[in-house]
């Protein structure tokens, strides 16, 4: 009897797992689906694609239309391929990324470890930041650009991310910190350390999960921003998301399809990469604040 | 004038004042233990002495100079935190000499002293060790490394032994005794545990509520508690509190009460003070330690006045060293502390001999000892 009950028990496991892996297989393949589409249309000559057959594999493999892409295509008025708008992406992104993660890591130090009357309430006001609809602030950034000389600069995007990454970068590192035990900041001051000595010799070394996840995000969020590159970048300042729309939209007669596809790719790789190199710590990172006290 | 002067320091938290008027005066080289329940305010007045709590209003001074306003690096104090605090991402050698490095100490110097405290300690060899890869009394260790190098002043302990576990705060507890005696500095120790305050100190704050409750040498707090607070907080098992009525009759004084029986049964005091006969005819609290209250034997022979009486005997509980033995005096519950080898017998009658020369008495309404 007891023997039956468990044997059924098993079975009825094996079948659950089943299900479950044969769920799993479908949705990964669901997900996979775009990527390999864009894979294995960017390395075929256009009149495959046009010949209808977007899900086979190529019959004749190229790499031209990555060539193309990079270098030669039609962008704007110019045929420079996005490569400049690539660079001009990580002019942005980097110095954007960078000063917003640094600045949010001293938000974050101050509001736990140098608290003064109503920062809570100044954070609360720094949180509202996250939650701004980007198209709200369209006309009054433009204006307070123009103020400052930076419109259509790589400049003013930076600015204009920095601004809006503050939000996040000091919830990040606020609730790190939060955590963090305050006797290690006493030790330090009876020690005779500095408010910067204490953040560049105490907290920081021990920050680094949150600084990957607080960088991966701002890194992913600002690469892949369109609408401000859209507004505040104008012609060769661009960056490549608004470049790779420009790619799409503007080519004369037929549409390259393949080049296109190998333009996006292009578009997405670094984002591809940050995840792949520091995902793990991401992951990490996320748990740390909630689980480790 | 002390070495560290706490004068009529007051601490508020917006309109709460959480410390009142803590007067405390520290020779050079005093151990003082200021102990007391959670939430009396024993951290913060630490903190107020390091300089990590502002002073709300009266005056803190080291050595005649006045500390309020003075950044803790600034009054060469060192302190012992109950986490250790050590730094996470530097080696133990690292986080001795940070705070040398901070002041600017070259780093030849820096070595020495440095490998002067390892030795001391016996900590040479977790020097390049991360403070992750330490025991708990090693980290101990590193924090009070930490503490001595700097050659402070004033070594600020907050209840350093508290992450221990219990063989190794007893012998933690010695080896601190221990370098108190060989380096003869000046201690301020936070602790709850009124064990730690009666066997480091030299001298004993007992708080409670903000307020210092009593300030003495640890037989001063024992032997004669300000109050009752003071009485049962320190001991254990703590003072029997037992509610009897005085009577004068000439010269004698009696402290009369009830047997478990319910029998009127009196005690004589040794050497009645005159504020004790003005109770005469009230009810009073009269204190006596358990091992004021013992088998005839183990009674203290020198004492100048034992009182004998005959009770029933509640409950033996067997000790190894001692056995304690509950007995119900006037009503209230009262241990005994007995030789391990006394003949006593659950639900039977047995002699209680009673220490009066140590009995203290408390009045009840104010709570305070009647001198
Ligand atoms: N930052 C603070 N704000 C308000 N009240 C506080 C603060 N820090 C401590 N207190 C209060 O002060 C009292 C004493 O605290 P503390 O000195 O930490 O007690 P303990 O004797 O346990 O070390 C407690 O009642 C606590 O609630
Ligand atoms: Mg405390």
């Amino acid at each position: 009897m007891s023997v039956a009950t468990q044997d059924t028990a098993i079975r009825t496991g094996r079948i659950a797992r089943a299900m479950i892996y044969l769920v799993l297989v479908l949705f990964a393949l669901f997900y996979v689906l775009p990527l390999y589409v864009m894979a294995v249309n960017s390395v075929k000559p256009l009149s495959e694609i046009t010949g209808g057959g977007m899900m086979a594999l190529p019959e004749v493999w190229t790499i031209e239309p990555w060539l193309k892409a990079w270098s030669t295509a039609q962008i704007g008025v110019e045929p420079t391929g996005l490569r400049p708008y690539f660079w001009n992406s990580i002019s942005m992104v980097v110095p954007a990324v960078a000063i917003s993660t640094v600045l949010g890591a001293l938000n974050g130090y101050v509001l736990t470890k140098w608290r003064f009357r109503w920062d809570t309430i100044l954070f609360g006001l720094m949180l509202f930041a996250c939650f701004i609809p980007f198209q709200i602030v369209l006309i009054p950034m433009a204006a307070v650009l123009g103020f400052l000389g930076l419109a259509g600069s790589t400049s003013g995007l930076v600015l204009v991310h920095v601004v809006y990454g503050i939000g996040f970068s000091t919830l990040y590192f606020r609730n790190y910190y939060a955590v963090f035990p305050t006797e290690l900041v006493r030790a330090a001051q009876i020690d005779g350390a500095g408010f910067f000595q204490i953040f560049w010799r105490i907290l920081l070394p021990s920050s680094g999960p949150i600084s990957v996840v607080c960088i991966i995000w701002q890194f992913t969020n600002i690469w892949n921003d369109f609408l401000f590159g859209a507004s505040f970048a104008s012609g060769d300042g661009a960056p490549m998301t608004v470049a790779l729309n420009n790619l799409v939209q503007s080519s004369t007669g037929v549409k390259e399809y393949n080049v296109h596809f190998a333009g996006a790719i292009l578009a997405a790789l670094p984002t591809l990469l940050v995840y792949i190199v520091a995902g793990r710590y991401f992951v990490r990172g996320l748990m740390a604040g909630s689980v480790k006290g | 004038m002390g070495f560290l002067d706490i004068d009529n320091a007051t601490k508020s938290y917006g309109a709460v004042e959480v410390l009142h008027r803590v007067d405390i005066s520290v020779e050079e080289g005093e151990f003082l233990v200021l102990v007391g329940p959670s939430g009396c305010g024993k951290s913060t007045l630490l903190n107020m002495i390091a300089g990590l709590e502002e002073i709300s209003s009266g005056e803190i001074r080291i050595k005649d100079a006045v500390m309020n306003g003075v950044h803790p690096s600034k009054r060469n104090i060192a302190m012992v935190f109950q986490s250790y605090a050590l730094y996470p991402n530097m080696t133990v050698g690292q986080n001795i000499t940070f705070g040398l490095e901070m002041h600017g100490v070259p780093k030849g110097e820096r070595e020495t002293a440095m490998a002067e405290v390892a030795k001391l300690l016996q900590i040479e060899q977790l020097l390049d060790r991360k403070p992750g890869q330490l025991s708990g009394g090693q980290r101990q260790r590193v924090a009070m490394g930490r503490a001595l190098v700097r050659n402070p002043d004033v070594f600020l302990f907050d209840e350093p032994l508290s992450n221990l576990d219990a063989k190794l705060r007893v012998d933690m507890r010695t080896e601190i005794k221990k370098l108190h005696q060989k380096l003869g500095t000046t201690i301020v120790y936070v602790t709850h545990d009124q064990i730690e305050a009666m066997t480091l100190s030299t001298r004993i704050a007992v708080m409670n509520g903000g307020y210092v409750q009593q300030l003495g040498t640890p037989k001063e707090i024992y032997d004669t508690p300000a109050n009752l607070f003071v009485a049962t907080f320190m001991g254990s098992p703590s003072m029997n509190l037992i509610p009897v009525r005085v009577r004068t009759e000439g010269n004698a004084v009696y402290a009369v009460t009830q047997n478990s029986q319910g029998q009127e049964i009196s005690l004589t005091f040794f050497q009645p003070s005159d504020r004790l006969r003005s109770y005469d005819g009230q009810e009073i609290i009269l204190g006596i330690r358990p091992e004021a209250l013992t088998d005839v034997e183990g009674a203290d022979q020198r004492s100048a006045h034992v009182e004998r009486l005959e009770n029933m005997v509640a409950v033996t509980e067997p000790a190894g060293s001692d056995t304690f033995v509950t007995t119900t005096l006037g009503g209230a519950e009262c241990v005994a502390r007995m030789r391990s080898d006394a003949d006593v017998v659950a639900g039977k009658q047995t002699v209680f001999a009673v220490n009066m020369e140590k009995a203290v008495v408390f009045d009840p309404t104010t709570e305070q000892r009647i001198l």
